[in-house]
């Protein structure tokens, strides 16, 4: 089991997203940074005074900067673009497909503020549907940067992986869940937490991964153990955590910072429907458009609280009892 | 060069157009429907580049040293296949796969499956906006290769064309030579009756390139005379990227839909075959 601490210590991602862009830059000359505008917001106005020639600010035009990266790795570059994650996703959609996906081209896509961490930006920018638009892409790895740890292995295998690759990631403040150091691996799961006689898989991923912990908490003073597993690698997913999830623990619940119908719920339940259909229950947005507000006002709106997760527990292993006793 | 050779390589060209327009118009019969129209409007643009004024090792398509090509209208790959394997990128019986199941040759332009092919292209303005980012990476690498890059009058009511026209002279990209196909026709009949593009010349001047605006896009002497200004102007420092501007003809060379809104996409029996392939050997003979 990789350790995992949950410190209250809260970190800035945009900060180590452009010290680790920094560090690969470095050892990897081809590495080339694009943005659309957000590079104040995204703080790698470092990178830039670093690079300035490896640096390419395009303004505000995602569908060509996305061409532009494209082409860049098509001479060899190795293109980070980055952009808020509604905007890569939505707007430079067609691009990252034909141009990028199609044509098996080699761009690092980062989307930040995904779902309720855009906050006050409001509807208009909350992308509760970027993941699910990526996973829809053939080839296109999708993934979500848990905290600082992970997102500096997720940079660092990308930069040596060829490939479409996508990220999100929470800009600002996240919650350090993983010690430095720690490896991860694509397409597996991370165990995070694995109760005695666990009755139910949390199944999480970015922000929900550390509402899940706590929520462990409150169930295991009620007596019902579980497993965790942050589910950071969308595509391909660790279906093979899924299936010894359905058959260990029984039952399963989602959590995620987007759109249950399109995301990490649908994707676990096509993995588990295939081979052990289970109960399964869904934190994440059902069917809905963002808002504005603050962090925690967001999450009690959309239902991805630990006290929502401790909820959907309770509901799910009681499903899983009437299931076995019909 | 001499006058003479200068003639003679101007009538080389000319049969070289002629070779691509008819290799064009049997490969679309083969299959029977294809872009027959923007396909015939670039054949001397095509017969300029690959017949003189790119850099390429077609035994080589991967040259390191190469100049790039970019057709971002990539629904005419008819006319560029045709090229490519005149050019002896890959056998000519090739050609008569296009479209058909599991073929290398799909309608649109695509980099993984045709020896030749810098750039996919299918979804309109995407091209272009590659072709920059190539262009940028070469200048970042201090290459010399340069970038053509094709884009069509219709193509330019795309958004990203002008994100890239924009991008292309900030960044001062003067290895990028681009070309507007400028015919008038889109699928749904005249541009100038669906969305005007106007002026495209003054367009692309005022976003900051180096223009050459050609009034007989499909005369060779008049793409090459274009080609040589881009080249004295490139070389007294001016890093602006180019736009040669051809008016030309859809469909030239099968007069049966030249110039008119059927142009773009057709069908093609044996008898309009050989009467477009009579048509282009009389254009032939005459050049």
């Amino acid at each position: 089991m990789i350790e995992h601490t949950l410190e209250n210590e809260k970190q800035e991602m945009r900060q180590a997203f452009c010290q680790c862009l920094l560090e690969l830059a470095a050892d990897e000359e081809r590495l080339v940074l694009l943005d659309a505008d957000l590079m104040s917001a995204m703080g790698t106005k470092p990178f830039q005074e670093a690079y300035p020639e490896r640096t390419v600010d395009c303004g505000i035009q995602e569908a060509n900067m996305i061409g532009t990266a494209v082409g860049l790795s098509l001479t060899g570059k190795i293109p980070f673009a980055h952009t808020f994650a509604s905007f890569m996703s939505r707007r430079a959609m067609d691009q990252i497909f034909i141009s990028g996906a199609y044509s098996k081209a080699n761009v690092k896509l980062i989307g930040s503020d995904p779902g309720i961490t855009a906050k006050t930006n409001g509807g208009t920018h909350m992308s509760f549907e970027d993941m699910g638009i990526m996973r829809g892409i053939p080839t296109m790895t999708v993934l979500e940067a848990t905290d600082i740890t992970m997102l500096k292995w997720i940079m660092g295998w990308m930069a040596r992986t060829y490939g479409m690759q996508y990220m999100r990631l929470v800009r600002k403040q996240c919650v350090k869940i993983y010690r430095d150091g720690t490896d991860f691996q694509i397409g597996k799961a991370v165990q995070v937490m694995n109760q005695f006689d666990a009755q139910a898989t949390i199944i999480a991923s970015g922000v929900c991964v550390a509402e899940s912990i706590k929520a462990a908490r409150t169930l295991s003073d009620e007596g019902i153990g579980v497993r965790i597993l942050d589910m950071f690698t969308w595509k391909p997913l660790d279906n093979q955590a899924v299936i010894d999830a359905a058959k260990q623990t029984g039952a399963i619940v989602t959590a995620e910072n987007h759109n249950v119908n399109t995301g990490l719920g649908a994707a676990v339940s096509e993995a588990a429907a295939s081979s052990c259909p289970v109960p399964i229950e869904f934190i994440g947005v059902h069917d809905r458009f963002g808002q504005v507000g603050d962090q925690d006002y967001l999450a009690q709106q959309y239902g991805m609280t630990a006290k929502d997760i401790v909820e959907a527990v309770r509901k799910v292993v009681d499903r899983k009892r009437l299931y076995l006793h019909r | 060069m001499n006058k003479s050779t200068d003639a003679d390589k101007v009538r080389e060209l000319k049969q070289f157009a002629g070779r691509i327009r008819q290799e064009t118009i049997k490969e679309i019969s083969a299959f029977g429907t294809g872009h027959v129209g923007g396909s015939l409007s670039i054949a001397d643009l095509l017969a300029v580049l690959y017949g003189q004024e790119m850099n390429i090792k077609p035994e080589d398509p991967q040259w390191a040293d190469r100049d790039w090509f970019v057709l971002s209208k990539g629904h005419c790959a008819p006319a560029l296949y045709a090229t490519l394997a005149l050019r002896g990128y890959f056998p000519m019986d090739w050609l008569n796969t296009l479209n058909r199941n599991g073929t290398n040759l799909p309608s649109h332009a695509d980099r993984l499956k045709v020896p030749g092919v810098d750039v996919t292209a299918g979804s309109l303005g995407q091209g272009a906006s590659v072709a920059s980012g190539v262009a940028l990476g070469l200048k970042m690498d201090g290459r010399d290769n340069k970038v053509y890059l094709v884009i069509g009058d219709g193509e330019s009511q795309e958004g990203q064309i002008w994100e890239m026209a924009l991008f292309a002279a900030q960044h001062r990209l003067g290895n990028l030579i681009a070309f507007m196909d400028y015919n008038g026709l889109q699928l749904d009949g005249y541009c100038k009756d669906i969305c005007s593009l106007g002026d495209a010349a003054a367009k692309f001047e005022a976003f900051g390139w180096q223009v050459v605006d050609v009034p007989d896009g499909n005369d060779v002497p008049s793409i090459l005379q274009a080609l040589e200004t881009v080249r004295s102007k490139t070389q007294k420092t001016d890093d602006r990227p180019s736009m040669i501007v051809l008016h030309t003809v859809k469909g030239l060379g099968w007069s049966e839909i030249a110039g008119t809104p059927k142009s773009h996409s057709t069908t093609i029996n044996e008898q309009q075959r050989d009467q477009a392939l009579a048509e282009i050997q009389t254009m032939m003979d005459a050049a």
